[in-house]
C-alpha cells in the first residue's frame, strides 16, 4: 500500500493569495520554527537531564499542527496531540510556560502535574490529551454536540495518528459525528509509523476513504505543507460551522525522529527518512517566502530570541511545592471554564 | 412532598433538575423514545425534546466521552448507562479523562454517570455487577449510592450540582421496591453517611441495597441487643467521621455490600477502621459481601452467593457473642 503523498488521493488546490497575506503566511513559518526552536532546545534540556520522564518532539511535522489550528477562530476549542506543539503557539501559550512544563516545574501549563506534550491551556480554549489515543476524539465530538445543541457558531478541532485509527474510539467519534453531523473537525496526522509498527500492520484501506462511510468528507493533504494543511482545515471549519457536518482531513507527513528520545528508529529505512527530509516544511515554507521578498533570516533570528528568553524564563520557574502533590484532585466550588484563544488568521479580522 | 418509588424519585430529580437549569441534558441508550430500559426517563422526550434527551448510538465510550466534551465547554450532562456492567465498555474515558482532567490542567468535568447496578433478579453476569470499587480506586470520581427514595433524589440532585464527575450507583433491585416520601423540587443530599437506625451494641454499616438488607436482619433489635444501621449513601468522600462515630459508640462492627469481596467499599471501611478505629473495637469486624465470582444466572446459584438477611443476622449473632 502506498499513501504517499504525490499525487493525493483529494488534492487540495494551495490558494497563494485569496485567503493568506504575506503576514499570515509569516505566521505559519514562524509558529513552525516556534515548535522546532522549542522541541531543539527542549531536547537539549533533556540530555542534560534537565527534563524529567522521556521526551517527545514532532521534528518534520509542524506543518500539520501550525495550518491546521491557523484556521481555528478564538470561541474554536481544541483537543491537540503530543507532536502538534505549534497548535499551542498559535493559540497563544507563552514559549516559556511550554518550556517549564517539560521541565516538570511549577510555570508549566499544569503546573508540574502532567509531563512534557500531555498539556492543555484552558485559557485558549484547549483540552489535554491524554495518552490513551486518540480519546480526545470524542472529547472534541462532545464539544462540537454541546455548539449543535447551543445553536453556536463554532467548532472543535483534534489531532491523532495514524495507530488511532485502529482503536474503537475513533470509530465511535467518526460514527457520532456522522450520525448527529456535528462541527468537528478531525486532523488525522499520518506520519507512517505508531511508535514502531508501519501503516501496512495498521489498517488494510486508507483511513480517508472511511470518512464517507460514515457520512463525511475525508480529504487527504500534503501535511508537509503548512499552506495546503491550512487551507483543508479552512474549509474544513466552514463546512462545520455552515452546519455541513464534520471532515477528516488525513494530513500526510512523517515521524522523522523516533516515537520518543530513547527510540533510534532503527526499523524505518534510512532512504524514507531522507526522502522525507527533501520535503521539509520549514524549508518549503521559507523558500516560498524568500521568493516573495521576506527576510526569512530575520524571522529564524527573532524566534530565536524569543527562545533563549523563554529559556531563562523556564529555568527560573521554581520546582511545585511537594506539600501540594495531592492537591487538586477535586473542583471545590465554581467550575472553570475555557477561554478563548487568539485568532492569528487575517480572515477572522473582519468578523469580530 | 409526595410517596414514589426509588425510579420515580430517580425520574423526580432529573425532572426537576432538567426543568430549572437549561444546562441539564441526558445521554444514554434507549432513553428517549423507549423511554429507557428501566423507564426512568419515560414522557421525557416529549417534555424536553429529542435534543436534551439524546437516544445515542450504542457506544458506552462514546456517551461517557462525549459529555466529558460537553461538560468542559459549559454542559451538565446526565448519562445513563444501560447496566451499570456495560461502563466497561466507558471504562477509560471516564478514569483517564474525565477523572483526571481537574488534577492535570485544572478543568472541571461536571458530569454524572447514571449506573443501574445490583443483582438479585436473574441477571447474569453481565447484568447484576456492583462495580463502584473500580471508581473509587480511580482518583478524581465521586461515588454515591442511594438506599431510600428521598436520597434517591437528593444525591442525584447533588451529584448534578457537583463540578466534577460522579458514578451514581442505583441498585435496580430497589426500583419498585422501596417506596418514601419525597420533598418536590430539587434539593440536595450531602455526601455523607446517615444513621438509618441508632444503636449501641453492634453497628452494620452498608450502602445501597444492603441498607434494607440489614435493617430487616436487626429489626428493632437483635436477641435484645440494641443495633445501628449506617447508610453510607457517599462511598467517595467516604464519611470516616461518621463511621468512626459508630465504631466508637457501639465497638462491635459488621461491614456489609453486595460487590465481590475483594477490595470492596466495604474493604475499604474495614481498612479505615483498622487504622483509625482500633483501640474502640471489642471484636474483629465482620464482612458479609459476595465471594469473587461473576453473578450466576440460575436463582438458586444466585442467592447461594449474595448477600442476604439471614447471612447478616449470622454475621450479627456471632459477633454479638463475642
Amino acid at each position: 500500500m502506498s499513501l504517499d503523498v504525490a499525487p493525493p488521493a483529494r488534492a487540495v488546490d494551495v490558494d497563494q493569495g485569496g485567503h493568506l497575506t504575506v503576514d499570515d503566511r509569516v505566521w505559519l513559518l514562524r509558529a513552525m520554527l516556534v515548535m522546532r526552536g522549542l522541541e531543539e532546545r527542549a531536547m537539549s534540556l533533556y540530555r542534560q537531564g534537565r527534563v524529567p520522564g522521556s521526551f517527545y518532539d514532532g521534528y518534520g511535522q509542524e506543518a500539520v499542527s501550525a495550518g491546521a489550528a491557523f484556521a481555528t477562530a478564538p470561541e474554536d476549542r481544541l483537543c491537540i496531540l503530543h507532536r502538534d506543539l505549534a497548535a499551542h503557539v498559535i493559540r497563544g501559550v507563552a514559549p516559556a510556560r511550554i518550556l517549564a512544563q517539560y521541565l516538570g516545574r511549577e510555570g508549566g501549563i499544569t503546573r508540574g502535574r502532567d509531563g512534557n506534550v500531555h498539556f492543555g491551556d484552558r485559557t485558549v480554549g484547549c483540552v489535554g490529551m491524554v495518552s490513551m489515543l486518540p480519546d480526545m476524539m470524542l472529547v472534541a465530538t462532545g464539544m462540537a454536540m454541546a455548539f449543535k445543541l447551543r445553536g453556536e457558531r463554532r467548532c472543535a478541532m483534534t489531532w491523532f495518528g495514524d495507530g488511532s485509527t485502529s482503536r474503537g474510539d475513533f470509530h465511535e467519534a467518526m460514527n457520532w459525528a456522522g450520525v448527529q453531523k456535528l462541527p468537528v473537525v478531525f486532523v488525522l496526522e499520518n506520519n507512517q509509523y505508531a511508535y514502531s509498527t508501519p501503516l501496512d500492520k495498521q489498517f488494510a484501506v486508507d483511513p480517508v476513504e472511511r470518512a464517507a462511510v460514515y457520512g463525511f468528507t475525508g480529504v487527504k493533504v500534503d501535511g508537509n505543507d503548512v499552506e495546503a494543511v491550512f487551507e483543508a482545515a479552512r474549509v474544513a471549519r466552514g463546512r462545520a460551522v455552515d452546519g455541513g457536518g464534520p471532515t477528516l482531513i488525513e494530513a500526510v507527513t512523517m515521524r522523522m525522529h523516533g516515537h520518543a528520545a530513547h527510540d533510534d528508529m532503527k526499523y524505518v529505512p534510512r532512504a524514507q527518512v531522507d526522502e522525507w527530509r527533501a520535503r521539509d516544511p520549514i524549508d518549503r515554507q521559507e523558500a516560498r517566502l524568500a521568493e516573495l521578498g521576506v527576510d526569512v533570516a530575520a524571522v529564524r533570528a527573532s524566534v530565536t530570541t524569543e527562545i533563549d528568553a523563554a529559556t531563562e524564563e523556564a529555568l527560573a520557574s521554581p520546582m511545585p511545592d511537594p506539600a501540594s502533590a495531592a492537591s487538586g484532585v477535586f473542583c471545590e466550588g465554581e467550575p472553570e471554564i475555557l477561554g478563548d484563544g487568539v485568532a492569528r488568521w487575517s480572515g477572522f479580522l473582519g468578523e469580530a | 412532598m409526595a410517596t414514589m418509588t426509588y425510579l420515580q424519585a430517580i425520574s423526580s430529580a432529573l425532572r426537576d433538575e432538567m426543568r430549572t437549569d437549561e444546562r441539564v441534558f441526558l445521554m444514554g441508550e434507549d432513553i428517549g423514545v423507549f423511554g429507557g430500559a428501566f423507564k426512568v426517563t419515560d414522557g421525557f422526550i416529549d417534555e424536553f425534546g429529542p435534543d436534551r434527551v439524546i437516544d445515542t448510538p450504542l457506544a458506552e465510550s462514546a456517551i461517557i466521552g462525549c459529555a466529558v466534551g460537553a461538560a468542559v465547554v459549559g454542559l451538565r450532562p446526565v448519562c445513563e448507562m444501560q447496566f451499570a456492567d456495560f461502563i466497561s465498555c466507558g471504562f477509560d474515558q471516564l478514569v483517564n479523562v474525565a477523572g483526571k482532567m481537574h488534577f492535570r490542567q485544572g478543568l472541571a468535568v461536571p458530569l454524572v454517570v447514571r449506573m443501574p447496578s445490583g443483582g438479585g433478579f436473574s441477571g447474569g453476569p453481565f447484568h447484576s455487577q456492583n462495580p463502584e470499587a473500580w471508581f473509587m480506586h480511580a482518583p478524581g470520581l465521586k461515588v454515591v449510592a442511594p438506599s431510600t427514595a428521598e436520597d434517591a433524589k437528593g444525591l442525584l440532585c447533588h451529584a448534578i450540582h457537583d463540578p466534577n464527575p460522579v458514578c451514581y450507583m442505583e441498585h435496580k433491585h430497589l426500583y419498585r421496591r422501596v417506596k418514601g416520601d419525597v420533598p418536590d423540587g430539587v434539593y440536595e443530599t450531602p455526601f455523607a453517611a446517615r444513621v438509618a437506625q441508632p444503636g449501641s451494641d453492634l453497628v452494620v454499616i452498608a450502602y445501597g441495597a444492603m441498607v434494607g438488607v440489614a435493617l430487616e436482619a436487626v429489626g428493632d433489635g437483635l436477641d435484645g441487643a440494641s443495633v445501628e444501621v449506617l447508610d453510607l449513601r457517599s462511598l467517595v468522600p467516604l464519611d470516616e467521621d461518621a463511621i468512626l462515630d459508630s465504631v466508637g459508640r457501639c465497638a462491635k462492627v459488621v461491614i456489609v455490600d453486595e460487590a465481590n469481596a475483594t477490595c470492596a467499599a466495604g474493604a475499604q471501611v474495614a481498612a479505615l477502621i483498622a487504622e483509625k478505629g482500633f483501640e474502640s473495637l471489642d471484636g474483629p469486624v465482620i464482612r458479609v459481601s459476595t465471594p469473587d465470582v461473576p453473578i450466576p444466572f440460575s436463582p438458586p446459584l444466585e442467592a447461594a452467593i449474595l448477600p442476604n438477611v439471614e447471612r447478616v443476622r449470622e454475621a450479627c449473632r456471632e459477633l454479638l457473642a463475642y
